[in-house]
């Protein structure tokens, strides 16, 4: 092919040679998943033409987003500019929503009328949620009781209910089933809530009522709940009666599916999850709402010359984290520049680390290491990872509370900066 | 069977026509190494580059000998870590050689 392609380079005029065009890569959003995606295929592979398209011209991003409604950041804290990935590493960002994908084209159709070719695409698109599958919650129904589980106008929403609640009032949150978007969120939620209310609203309380019967880090954060927050904090798993099965928005009621009625002054519904809807509309997504994947690649077993990263995949063990999504970016942009240039696939090799805080100086993590098994699937590695020590100084924690915050500062600027 | 063969013509035409989009760009097409790909994982927490903006420690400027030490003494917890212990474990001596090697030469390179 080499000596083909030389022969070509000699007699054909560029314009008529297509095949001597940099390989065009699409990705689509601009997420931890997408960002960092685009990123890394031009920093492993500078001739590629790289065009990220998302809807919003900056990133609000949800890590930091509890912070918030804790009182520990901003919400202008935590907005990402697009700024360096179109300046420092040439990637066309293109502000603009997709609307459809033609994969035998290999076309991107655009909001604004516009296409865009591609000779792979990566998706990014992030998640949505089941409206309805808890009876009347909506779209509607989230402008009156928020989920809060994409950041922005949602998070200062929520925000601002917090803030509007009398002392020795309520909030209810409802967390839903797995599989969805950052399991240690809804108990770090509810720990960043408490440390609000501790300062400003000490009478309140918060009802917790799990679709699940456990959660991430459990036994960290009772323990700490105990400690930070006692009696501010009730947990009903699901099993126990938990599980909410209606809302009526207007009364801030929730109805549980033992029957029990819970009226809140806040109430923040995490509703049930499943892949964007961008996906679903083009072919990616399986029946149960979620996009499989080669997991070496990430290319979709579903759509070929399609990656699907982030949130909407199906990547194993690894969890729907901004952590799980910047590792999958860098080893999808390393198969896709090997797949161009003909090599070898590199091995993978992901890591994911979730800080939490507790309170604003306790906070504690989870860990992991996954590489791809025989069986074509991402597995931890056995004998590494793991959560916090269940005892640990109050040092450990703080070390872990600042830590956090340096996690923040770096993983923005790896996908980002 | 003549559809059956134009179609893994078109394949295979596919497949080295795409290949040679960067074949010819790039003479020295080359793997990429097992070690620049663990070390792109450790960037997500010490920062792009190992060079961290917050309070998470660089890696951008550290001997491989004293990386391959530090590492396994998380690994064995004969050093004490917050979360490195768990991170540490599950790398084998070879991995952690070369990464350290590959991280060692990031700060080199910068001077």
């Amino acid at each position: 092919m080499s000596a083909l392609g030389l022969t070509g380079c000699e007699t054909v005029p560029k314009s008529a040679a297509p095949a001597k065009a940099a390989p065009r890569v699409v990705v689509v959003g601009g997420g931890f998943g997408g960002a960092t995606c685009a990123k890394y295929l031009r920093i492993y592979e500078p001739t590629l033409k790289v065009t990220l398209i998302e809807q919003n011209a900056s990133y609000t991003t949800c890590p930091g987003s509890n912070w918030v409604l804790g009182g520990l950041r901003k919400m202008g804290d935590l907005v990402q500019s697009y700024d360096a990935l179109r300046g420092k590493y040439g990637v066309n960002v293109v502000t603009d929503r997709v609307t459809a994908i033609d994969p035998a084209k290999r076309i991107v159709m655009l909001a604004s009328g516009k296409t865009v070719e591609y000779d792979r695409l990566v998706m990014s698109p992030g998640i949505d949620f089941r409206w309805n599958a808890i009876e009347g919650y909506d779209e509607a129904a989230s402008e009156l009781i928020p989920h809060a589980w994409k950041a922005g106008p949602q998070t200062v929403l929520l925000q601002n209910q917090l803030q509007a609640m009398p002392d020795g009032g309520t909030v209810i949150m409802n967390p839903p089933p797995m599989p969805f978007r950052c399991p240690p969120g809804p108990p770090e939620r509810a720990s960043m809530i408490a440390n609000y209310l501790k300062a400003n609203k000490p009478k309140s309380k918060i009802l917790i009522l799990d679709s699940k019967d456990s959660f991430s880090k459990q036994g960290l954060f009772l323990s700490a709940w105990n400690e930070l927050y006692p009696g501010m904090i009730e947990w009903v798993p699901a099993n126990k009666g938990g599980k909410v099965v209606r809302v009526d928005p207007k009364t801030r009621t929730v109805f549980t599916e033992v029957g029990d009625e819970h009226k809140g002054d806040v109430v923040n519904i995490i509703a049930p999850q499943r892949a964007a809807a961008i996906a679903t509309a083009s072919g990616l997504a399986n029946d149960a709402g979620w996009c499989p994947v080669n997991q070496h690649t990430f290319e979709s077993t579903l759509v070929p010359n399609v990656h699907v990263i982030g949130d909407s995949a199906v990547a194993g063990a690894l969890p729907k984290s901004g952590h799980s999504a910047n590792n999958i970016a860098k080893m999808t942009a390393a198969a896709i520049v090997s797949l161009f240039r003909g090599v070898p696939l590199p091995t993978p090799s992901h890591v994911n680390t979730c800080y939490s805080l507790v309170g604003p100086e306790y906070g504690i993590s989870i860990a992991a290491v996954y590489r791809l098994g025989e069986d074509g699937v991402l597995a931890g590695v056995k004998g590494a990872g793991g959560v916090s020590p269940a005892t640990a100084s109050e040092l450990f924690r703080a070390q872990e509370a600042n830590f956090a915050q340096g996690w923040y500062a770096s993983i923005t600027a790896d996908s980002f900066g | 069977m003549a559809i059956k063969d134009k179609t893994r013509n078109g394949v295979a035409f596919a497949v080295i026509a795409l290949t040679g989009l960067l074949g010819a760009a790039a003479a020295q097409a080359q793997e990429i190494s097992r070690a620049q790909i663990i070390a792109t994982t450790c960037y997500t927490c010490h920062g792009p580059q190992g060079v961290s903006p917050g309070s998470i420690p660089s890696i951008n400027d550290i001997s491989a000998e004293r990386m391959v030490s530090t590492l396994q003494g998380f690994r064995s917890g004969m050093r004490a870590s917050t979360v490195m212990g768990r991170h540490a474990s599950g790398y084998t001596d070879e991995e952690i050689k070369e990464v350290a090697e590959y991280l060692g030469n990031l700060g080199k390179k910068g001077k």
